[in-house]
């Protein structure tokens, strides 16, 4: 079998949703101009490239239509390439690196580009409808809650507080603008320019910096009145949870992943596509895995989506030095930590989700590349991503530094 | 040809199709029906001087529905694949009411109007003709009452009304009509636009006849047969409307802990149609609808609280040679929460009662009881303060046994105590009138024994209501040994007067709903002892399909009282008493105070208004409460479903039930058992006796005899059939 490598992984820095600089950008321009920046950045010959695979989740209006082929079109890579978007919600962009890894793995092509986009400020989340929610039969069958309360079921289990939540909140805050400052994203960003070379964005804008304890605590729980009054989430929750009396309802904005733009490209490609093109491998990918977990929940994916990535590499979670756990709620990375009796030091090192935002066909892939980016500035070896997926899914990825 | 229709035509060329089933007293759709009716309406159609359509009703109800034995009928009638039978039948009726919606046969004729005419009841199909009309007349007369009643017996409407009301309301407005089942009456019916106009009820014909007259052909398009037709409230994935169907699916889900087939294809018929065009929409109805008549919690839920319901209601049990009781005056004696409850639902039903206590302040009192309850019907409008007033001054209020002579039932309502009862019963039978009845409403103690302190015990009998009274539908009705069939037919033509549903039983400890409930609560009792967590105990309940779990049962119905039912028990049974090990934590609850909702303590915390808040804390830090105990929730649902079930199953076997139809019922109403699966017995029929003894034979290793399978059911097992046939 052959192996597959990271060649290099470049992204887009996260825009504030509404009223945030890449609000202006279409989906396929802010797409096409990542593709662009992983093309001259490695010099690459697009016809090499077997594919884009571009996650995205919300794919409707300007995203749909089969954006990846449209994105390809518009960063004018070889008419040859052709384009594939995929989604699995949240991991859309890890997603895509599997599945470009797994290809490569199976000699089916030499390189991909993996990768995706979500203009969550353009193209409302949920916009694309959503049988599980909507179709009674599977809605009721399923136990169909949002996946806010899932976050609040997932608290309730691990006995988290609203002071446990907070308090990760405020220090992925706390990292983010620590690393931003610091200078760590600076490897993957690719700063955004216009038509006339001027900078939209070059930097994360989403942090804030100033979060405390106070600021959170005057936030109101997003989840509860749905959740117990209207139309009543909860009691959904405790058919399938009965151990429960009540949710306990302790996510809100402040701690839960941000509403963003962004985009992120993954360059992929076995021994054979490096040595040819010149291009050294920064990570070998050594295992990928998914999986489908109880859909009410929803957010417990990444427990058995790691515990099958190592099983698959043979690897312990002692042999990981850096995990990036996608923070959509708070309780989804202290529910990992607990899980798996991982120290906080080795989670999120630079901040995630909650201080960045989560724009979630891009996440994943943007996720690979900063703890690439860590492994690299800190000379560590081995990371493990990893996300949760609505609907009950989880996905993850082990890379190791060569 | 069935003759439940018939067709005469007005000089003005109306034709007024009237629906008067002779041989029944309500108006029912039957198969026949429903073919005479098609050819009525089809010669209507067809015939060029004909101008119009009135459908109406030869009785003073329009119609109370489908006849549910039809469908049953059908099902067991139509060979080896009954759904493709009862699906053809429903796309037939289908076909039928949407020609009256197009108001003609087919292209080649011209579209004739049809208006609907009718008052009193109607109920199911009636209201699905109604609404297959072009114009809805409906009586303003203050019985009269429109809906679509099918979701409240397991059902959900079938012939047109689901697809119909939603595209006239959207999913928010329709679901008071189709979720919650509501009757309407005129005002209210036209405000939601379930009908058109509200007219006397002497004037539904003549305005009809009017309108036709007047009709533009514009009057004669549904919306949903005009271009450009919107779903009210928007379509499931329109903005307006996904949040809607997302929220209806979690509340229902929610409210009904997934328990009822029929709520989930009602939505399901509303969501997929709403995707797709009118006739199509149909289809998808028909075949839920078909779904739900094939599933057999469905039927078996409105075979108990429609068929076995109405029949116990019309007097099933009733022994025929008595002649029909003419009750005026009725006296009750205890003035507590029972006796003016029983007294206020008898003024409220014509009689006129003496309430009677141990002096005239206590009888007043309980007088102020009643106006409270009636100030209740007051404030929801169901009575004038005029008709109050007029209601109270039925009540005499005593403090002596003499005036008791006038009265052909006496009740009586006094503490729960054997001797006080008998000293009572001793004082009052001299007074008793000639061919008069005592009846007592005591919940626990045995009738033969109460009646033992009587001259004559053949007139005494047991008349044991449900608390509260004036919510509570069923009368359990106790014979004692010695209750003669004069004392039986009195109080069921008494309790037939009060609206309610009585079931019959011979007497032993508990009846037939006290001793199944009793095992209920003991069973959780001894959950919390094992140390089961106190949540999943009282969750489970509820998912299995009870109304409370048995820790807020108990603390509705207070712990003096269960460990006084316990120390009865004891005493009666000797001996032969088991010790259920729970008596331990009632007494520990009750040392610390915590006796339940009225006392703001319990097994719950509650707040100062005596609302529940969450279970107490405490709880599992009792002396009789061991470490957390693993136990499979499927387990816990199996052990607080079976330990009733079974009961009434002993009940049964032991003659002190009288049939499954009434432990069924009795089920339902007396303590909302296994509703969604047509009560305790269908519910044994539902899981299958064969699984049923399986599974009790696995508890019964585990936790004991309790869970022993009765006879009755390991005969049901061993030659494979059902309680029902």
């Amino acid at each position: 079998m052959e192996e597959a490598y990271i060649y290099d992984a470049v992204r887009s820095p996260r825009g504030k949703g509404k009223g945030g600089s890449l609000n202006e950008l279409t989906a396929v321009a802010l797409s096409a101009k990542i593709l662009r920046q992983l093309r001259s950045r490695n010099d690459l010959n697009t016809e090499e490239v077997e594919d884009v695979i571009w996650g995205n989740v919300t794919q409707v209006g300007e995203q749909g239509g089969c954006l990846a082929r449209s994105a390809v079109i518009a960063a004018d890579y070889s008419e040859t390439t052709p384009g594939l978007s995929i989604n699995r919600f949240c991991a859309s962009g890890l997603e895509a690196v599997n599945l470009a890894t797994n290809q490569v793995k199976g000699s089916a092509g030499s390189a991909y580009v993996a990768g995706g986009v979500e203009m969550m400020s353009r193209v409302p989340m949920g916009s694309d409808g959503a049988a599980i929610a909507v179709d009674p039969t599977l809605a009721m069958n399923s136990y169909f809650v949002p996946q806010g309360i899932s976050a609040d079921i997932l608290a309730t289990k691990y006995g988290l507080s609203r002071d446990d939540v907070d308090a990760f909140a405020v220090e992925s805050q706390k990292r983010a603008a620590a690393a931003r400052k610091a200078g760590y994203f600076k490897n993957s960003i690719a700063p955004i320019k216009d038509q006339n070379h001027l900078t939209i964005l070059e930097e994360d804008e989403y942090i804030r910096p100033e979060t405390t304890m106070q600021s959170l605590g005057g936030l109101e729980p997003s989840f509860k009145n749905m959740g117990e009054i209207m139309p009543g989430f909860d009691a959904v929750a405790l058919l399938k949870y009965p151990e429960f009396e009540k949710i306990n309802h302790v996510h809100h904005a402040g701690n839960s992943s941000g509403i963003v733009d962004g985009a992120a490209a993954v360059l992929i490609g076995n021994k054979a596509f490096g040595l040819k093109n010149n291009l050294k491998p920064r990570a070998r990918i050594v295992a990928t895995s998914k999986i489908g977990t109880d859909p009410t929940i929803m957010l417990t994916g990444p427990l058995p989506a790691t515990e099958k990535v190592l099983k698959i590499s043979g690897m312990s979670i002692k042999d990981i030095d850096l995990f990036e756990v996608n923070e959509a709620f708070a309780s989804v990375p202290i529910s990992f930590m607990e899980h798996f009796g991982v120290e906080h030091e080795k989670v999120n090192v630079n901040g995630g989700a909650i201080a960045m935002g989560h724009p979630l066909g891009a996440t994943g892939a943007m996720l690979l590349s900063t703890v690439l980016d860590e492994l690299e500035r800190t000379g560590k070896s081995t990371a493990l991503t990893t996300l949760c997926v609505a609907s009950g899914m989880g996905a993850s990825t082990i890379i190791e530094r060569v | 040809m069935c003759s439940d229709f018939t067709k005469e035509v007005d000089k003005d060329n109306i034709a007024l199709i009237t629906w008067n089933c002779l041989d029944k007293s309500m108006n029912t759709m039957s198969e026949g029906g429903l073919k005479a009716f098609q050819k009525l309406v089809v010669e209507a159609l067809s015939d060029d001087e004909i101008k119009g359509i009135i459908i109406t009703s030869g009785k003073a109800d329009f119609s109370g529905g489908m006849d549910l034995s039809t469908l049953e009928g059908l099902k067991r009638n139509s060979g080896p694949n009954p759904a493709s039978k009862i699906f053809e039948y429903i796309m037939e009726g289908h076909r039928l009411l949407r020609i009256i919606e197009l108001g003609k046969i087919d292209d080649t004729y011209k579209s004739k109007p049809v208006a609907f005419a009718g008052g009193g009841i109607c109920a199911g199909i009636g209201t699905e003709i109604g609404l297959a009309c072009h114009r809805r007349f409906f009586s303003g007369s203050k019985r009269s009452k429109i809906g679509l009643p099918e979701i409240l017996v397991g059902l959900f409407p079938g012939l047109g009304g689901t697809t119909r009301v939603a595209r006239m309301m959207g999913l928010m407005g329709a679901s008071s009509v189709l979720l919650e089942g509501k009757l309407f009456a005129g005002d209210k019916a036209k405000s939601i636009g379930l009908v058109d106009e509200v007219v006397a009820e002497h004037e539904l014909i003549q305005k009809a006849k009017n309108w036709i007259l007047s009709a533009s052909p514009e009057d004669l398009i549904k919306p949903w047969d005009q271009k450009g037709f919107k779903f009210p409230g928007g379509a499931p994935y329109h903005p307006g409307g996904f949040m809607s169907f997302v929220g209806a699916s979690a509340l229902v889900n929610g409210k009904t802990k997934g328990l009822y087939a029929s709520a989930k294809a009602l939505l399901s018929s509303i969501y997929e149609g709403a995707l797709v065009d009118f006739e199509s929409a149909l289809k998808i109805e028909a075949r839920w609808f078909t779904k739900v008549l094939m599933t057999d919690t469905c039927t078996n839920m409105a075979r108990t609280l429609f068929l076995n319901k109405s029949a116990l209601e019309k007097g099933k049990q009733r022994p025929p040679a008595v002649e029909e009781t003419n009750l005026k005056q009725i006296s009750v004696i205890g003035s507590g929460m029972m006796g003016s409850g029983i007294a206020c639902a008898s003024i409220m039903n014509g009689l006129e009662v003496l309430l009677i206590d141990q002096n005239i302040e206590a009888a007043e009192a309980g007088k102020a009881k009643i106006e409270t309850l009636l100030n209740e019907s007051v404030k929801r409008k169901k009575l004038s303060e005029e008709e109050k007033t007029k209601l109270l001054g039925n009540v005499k209020t005593l403090s002596s046994l003499e005036k008791i002579s006038g009265s052909d039932l006496v009740i009586e309502a006094v503490f729960e105590d054997l001797e006080l009862k008998h000293s009572l019963y001793k004082k009052i039978e001299p007074y008793l009138k000639k061919n008069a009845i005592l009846a007592s409403n005591t919940s626990t103690l045995p009738i033969t024994k109460l009646s033992e302190a009587l001259q004559d015990s053949t007139r005494f009998i047991g008349i044991h209501f449900f608390s509260p009274v004036e919510k509570m539908n069923l009368v359990e009705i106790i014979k004692s040994k010695q209750s003669n069939e004069k004392s039986l037919a009195v109080a069921l033509d008494y309790v037939g007067l009060l609206k309610k549903t009585p079931i019959v039983v011979n007497d032993s400890r508990g009846f037939y709903a006290n001793r199944c409930i009793i095992p209920y609560i003991n069973e959780g009792l001894r959950m919390l002892s094992e140390g089961i967590e106190p949540a999943l105990i009282e969750n489970s309940a509820k998912h299995v399909g009870m109304p409370v779990g048995p820790l807020q049962l108990l603390d509705e119905l207070s712990v003096s009282l269960a460990l006084n039912v316990a120390k009865e028990t004891k005493e009666a049974l000797g001996n032969e008493y088991e010790e259920t090990g729970t008596e331990s934590i009632l007494l520990e609850m009750s040392q610390k105070n915590r006796l339940g909702r009225k006392e703001l303590a319990g097994f719950y915390e509650y707040d100062d208004k005596g609302r529940r808040l969450k279970l107490w804390e405490g709880l599992r830090n009792l002396n009789g409460v061991s470490k957390p105990a693993n136990i499979s929730t499927e387990t816990v649902k199996n052990r607080l479903a079976y330990v009733q079930a079974l009961e009434a199953a002993r009940a049964l076997e032991e003659n002190i039930l009288l049939s499954v139809e009434e432990g069924d019922v009795g089920g339902i109403l007396g303590w909302g058992c296994l509703i969604w699966a047509g009560g305790p017995f269908s519910w044994l029929d539902h899981v299958g006796h064969e699984n049923v003894v399986a599974e009790c034979q696995k508890l019964f290793d585990q936790y004991g005899a309790r869970f022993s399978p009765p006879k009755v059911i390991k005969e049901l097992a061993g030659n494979g059939r059902k309680f029902y046939n």
